[in-house]
């Protein structure tokens, strides 16, 4: 190879976000009205002595890290840790305020399905306007026009207006020009948490198809499961700051920490979505005594359109590396969730839980035919402590679980 | 060879060209995906291009003409020709205005999602309108044949630089607009309001002889008023052109393009942020 140098580098990397009275008004509304008021305040607060200090808020904060060529790395961190802001100054969409970024390669980045995808374009359309908007020549996207068509599963609907589609086809669609795109560097944002399961898992295979040619992929995700599988680095968001970057395992350890018992989630949605979600063992909240009765309770939030239809809840319960251990589904215990209302509460209970001492997660999925609307991935975590049937020998070869035996001798 | 990208803060006019030139397909795909979108699920499609300014004309004539009493200042030149010829233009620019300014907001999912320069689409925008422009001018042909009107040779001439100043003058007003209309979105509602006073601003229903010789240089402060007053007087064949009040005229279009340019690359880093 031409160089040795990394294909990624960042140094000092930060940017600056100015929160304050502009933000009292959503983004994007503010009118020249409240810009005089504020021109207006301004010299009043000097006069008066009241300032009203315009609040930094640093999304990223010296930020440093190096990525070496075929890398793939997965970025992960909870909501408002920085990840997304990452990954927007990567792919030049927001400028940084202080720092550097060298990156030595095609970059490709995709931060949705489906970017420019216009309602009244068909297919065909679709597929010629969204590979150009991701970076691919028109001579690109010609060449490669049968394979993403039969990627996408949508040959018959090629000439329909992609506003007849349907949300899984619509995707499919989206997924197959990005899965087509030819970069040394590939920025990914959370795209696989869409369209049903049969079609994640073609997603997730691409993506491991990708990194194997030797690609450097970033991937940020809040499906632990799938920075597993992807990643061998793993980098750790905190408050703008990298709190970790080394191997994958290092960085799922270490993000254990920042979980917590209760997920709310205050941020309206337009899907339905799963407001909050607890865990409790015989009332006490965020931990469970081996062998003792877990309690799911989660509150969804149904959207308009998903109102007196059929929907499903599920929850999964994954170990510290974010493992499933089992996964527990409305569908699946006969219980027909269909609400009038938009608020439902839901309770689960799992009896008599064999779990080894440790720290495990729950995570938690809305869905209506078969497309997920929301999926809160590891949001509470639930600490276990082997109470009576702790016991001191035991490692953690011994095994995962910890079921309920006797042993006795018997007359010979 | 390698292909290396530092991004860092930028500075304020930093205009790369070598980049927007390697960006050319898009250029086109944005107008393309314009075009293809503008008359999906309308009954009677680009018809609509034609029918529009050949209806204001109709409207003009009706009323400023035959009711009102304007004419257009030369006996030779019937009032239709004369204010079409007007209209021609002055559409243009308004098409290509509005959809330049709010080229940004309605591209607002695909600017906080993928990078682009974002001269594209404001420039991009000011192309389409140019379609609009090319159904506009087969009414055009059609009056000429019509009232029998031969235009002249220097008219043919004046022609495509007349185009090109209303395209600096739009698109430069566009960037301009376009990047305000990011952070207020009061661009939008002013922009009939204006787009309607700028069209008696601008000689396109009355000849500029109507209004006091002396004051006649200040409306040529406006781009639009040089490049009717030199398409009428030279495809129309009514007057000399007045070369030097045309000239203030095409000062200002290249003045509007700097300063809408400036304006835009200055704030063009917070468009994801704030949009």
């Amino acid at each position: 190879m031409s160089t040795d140098k990394p294909i990624i580098e960042v140094k000092h990397l930060s940017k600056v976000y100015n929160i304050g009275h502009e933000q009292k008004s959503a983004p994007g509304t503010l009118t020249f009205r409240d810009s005089l008021t504020q021109t207006l305040r301004k010299p009043l607060e000097i006069f008066t002595g009241h300032r009203i200090e315009q609040e930094k808020f640093w999304a990223l904060k010296d930020v440093n890290f190096e990525v070496n060529k075929g890398d793939v790395v997965g970025i992960i961190g909870r909501n408002g840790s920085g990840k997304s802001t990452l990954l927007k100054v990567l792919s030049r969409i927001v400028e940084p305020t202080e720092g550097e970024i060298t990156m030595r390669g095609r970059v490709a980045s995709l931060l949705e399905v489906g970017t420019g995808f216009h309602p009244e374009l068909t297919g065909r359309e679709n597929v010629f306007f969204n590979g150009a908007i991701l970076g691919m020549s028109q001579k690109e996207i010609r060449s490669k026009f049968d394979e993403i068509v039969a990627f996408s599963e949508v040959e018959k609907f090629l000439d329909t207006p992609v506003k007849f589609y349907s949300s899984g086809m619509y995707v499919r669609l989206a997924f197959a020009v990005a899965a087509h795109l030819d970069p040394d560097i590939l920025i990914v944002d959370e795209v696989l948490a869409v369209g049903d399961a049969a079609f994640q898992k073609k997603c997730l295979g691409k993506m491991k198809d990708v990194a194997g040619q030797g690609r450097t992929v970033l991937f940020v995700s809040h499906s632990m499961s799938a920075v597993r599988s992807l990643c061998q680095r793993g980098a750790l968001m905190k408050e703008g700051r990298m709190e970790y970057f080394g191997d994958v395992d290092g960085a799922l350890s270490r993000y254990d920490d920042v979980s917590e018992s209760t997920y709310y989630k205050k941020a309206p949605k337009n899907n339905s979505h799963i407001r909050k979600i607890e865990v409790s063992s015989g009332g006490q909240t965020g931990a469970l005594i081996t062998g003792d009765d877990l309690d799911i309770t989660a509150e969804v939030i149904i959207s308009p359109q998903d109102l007196n239809k059929e929907i499903i809840i599920g929850f999964g319960l994954e170990d510290s590396l974010h493992s499933r251990i089992d996964t527990f589904v409305s569908e699946w215990k006969s219980l027909k969730i269909i609400s009038e209302k938009s608020l439902i509460k839901i309770f689960c209970t799992v009896k008599d839980v064999p779990l080894v001492p440790g720290r495990y997660f729950i995570s938690s999925s809305v869905s209506h035919n078969g497309v997920t609307s929301d999926y809160v991935d590891a949001g509470v975590s639930i600490m276990v402590d082997g109470g009576a049937r702790a016991i001191s020998q035991r490692l953690s070869e011994h095994g995962p679980i910890q079921l309920d035996y006797s042993m006795r001798l018997l007359d010979v | 060879m390698q292909h290396e990208l530092v991004i860092r803060p930028q500075k304020r006019m930093h205009i790369n060209l070598k980049e927007l030139l390697s960006y050319h397909e898009l250029f086109f795909y944005f107008a393309w995906r314009d075009v293809k979108v503008r008359y999906k699920q309308t009954a009677i499609g680009a018809v609509w291009a034609v029918l529009q300014p050949f209806v204001t004309m109709v409207v003009f004539t009706l009323f400023f003409n035959k009711v009102a009493g304007i004419s257009s200042g030369n006996d030779a030149v019937p009032y239709a020709i004369f204010s079409y010829t007007g209209l021609l233009f002055w559409n243009y620019f308004s098409q290509a205005l509005t959809r330049s300014a709010n080229s940004l907001v309605d591209n607002q999912a695909v600017i906080t999602k993928v990078y682009f320069p974002r001269l594209i689409p404001p420039l991009s925008s000011t192309l389409v309108a140019l379609i609009d422009f090319g159904f506009a001018s087969i009414v055009f042909i059609g009056l000429l044949l019509y009232f029998q009107f031969a235009p002249t040779l220097l008219g043919m001439l004046v022609l495509i630089p007349a185009l090109l100043v209303t395209f600096i003058a739009a698109s430069g007003a566009g960037m301009f607009l376009a990047a305000l209309n990011v952070k207020y979105r009061d661009v939008k509602q002013a922009l009939p309001f204006l787009i309607q006073t700028g069209l008696f601003l601008t000689p396109v229903i009355y000849p500029i002889t109507q209004v006091p010789q002396q004051y006649q240089w200040a409306l040529y402060l406006n781009p639009m008023t040089g490049v009717i007053n030199a398409m009428r007087a030279s495809f129309l064949g009514t007057a000399p052109v007045n070369w030097p009040l045309t000239a203030i005229s095409v000062a200002s279009a290249f003045f509007l393009f700097a300063f809408g340019l400036y304006y835009f690359k200055g704030r063009e880093k917070e468009f994801a942020d704030i949009i």
